[in-house]
């Protein structure tokens, strides 16, 4: 009596079910998780009012590129490769070099004032441009950005940006703002 | 040697296969924590532009698409890139329209945290990006993400 084998549950059909949800999932749903570079458009500016307030040309940093997808920066050919460190030393001014952007001092919170530059990138595209070589130019004014956010956190905060505090983000954020201005579309005729 | 004979007569042994749906599921789990459901189905062709300062897309729910590259069906549509909303071709024009209608669709409170993301093939030209750009600033939609892939260095 007590020897006889409990009864197995007959499972079979359980795997077949299983295989058929998963199935169906692997069909459904896609694996990649969406990343990018995020960027903030300006709002539309009504067309009687004329352009933006003037910016002196020390503070601007113009960078063009063209429909072969070659870059002019600030009035020579530069390549990609070279970008970030010309828009790194364009927006820390490490030298206080006179024609390099302007410095204002600015009170900041956890950092105490700190000389906080005026300095604009301005992105100018031809319609012909590759949609790679424009994202590429994007990518390494990012790049500079973000490392001269992180070298500045390593020196205020002992930490990596990617480290810090959501309030410690910000002030160095206020340090070095994100100024990448991006021209308004003209038409140029042939 | 005997005991080899007896072994073949019970060569038609069942498999045990208890583990197997064990297995099944834990795949099916995974598959169902890791992936998220497809949005559209895709009527052109994209490869994503490469970048290395990429940030992921927070919420999803947040994000509308708008992909631009050249039609799959190349022989029915050309080769020129087509701009695609949700899972039709489009023009410039209607993006407005389709933003608004994403606008519509969402949650009082997260109307401001829109995001739109531009998932556009690498060798579109920036001619289209640019006229999306404006659109998307008509339709005063600021917030935006050019997709791209993590470069592997």
């Amino acid at each position: 009596m007590s020897k006889k084998e409990t009864p197995e549950l007959n499972a079979s059909s359980l795997a077949d079910i299983a295989f058929l949800l998963l199935i169906f999932f692997l069909v459904a749903t896609t694996m990649s998780t969406d990343t990018g570079l995020a960027r903030m458009l300006p709002p539309i500016v009504p067309n009687n009012q004329d352009d933006a307030p003037p910016i002196k040309e020390r503070n601007v940093f113009t960078v063009l590129l063209n429909f072969r997808n070659q870059l002019l920066v600030e009035g020579e050919w530069v390549d990609v490769s070279e970008l970030k460190e010309k828009a790194k030393e364009f927006i820390a001014n490490p030298a206080d070099k006179d024609n390099l952007p302007e410095k204002q001092e600015t009170d900041v919170p956890l950092i105490g004032t700190y000389p906080v530059s005026k300095g604009v990138i301005s992105l100018q595209n031809d319609r012909g441009s590759q949609y790679q070589a424009y994202l590429q130019v994007q990518n390494e004014l990012q790049a500079a950005y973000n490392e001269l956010r992180d070298e500045l956190a390593k020196i205020k905060f002992h930490k990596s940006y990617a480290d810090c505090s959501d309030a410690e983000q910000d002030a160095i954020k206020k340090v070095y703002p994100q100024r990448i201005s991006e021209a308004e579309p003209k038409n140029y005729k042939k | 040697m005997a005991k080899f004979k007896k072994g073949k007569k019970n060569a038609q042994q069942k498999l045990n296969t208890s583990s197997l749906p064990d297995i099944v599921f834990m795949l099916l789990f995974f598959f169902m924590v890791a992936t998220s459901m497809k949005e559209v189905t895709m009527m052109v062709k994209i490869k994503s532009p490469e970048a290395t300062e990429v940030t992921k897309l927070e919420q999803k729910s947040l994000v509308s698409y708008i992909y631009v590259g050249k039609p799959l069906n190349s022989r029915k549509f050309g080769s020129e890139p087509r701009i695609q909303l949700n899972d039709s071709y489009a023009t410039v024009d209607d993006i407005e329209s389709y933003i608004l209608q994403e606008r519509e669709n969402m949650k009082e409170s997260d109307r401001p945290k829109m995001t739109v993301s531009i998932k556009a093939d690498y060798d579109v030209q920036m001619g289209t990006i640019t006229d999306i750009k404006q659109a998307l600033r008509k339709a005063q939609a600021l917030k935006i993400s050019y997709s791209a892939r993590k470069a592997v260095k």
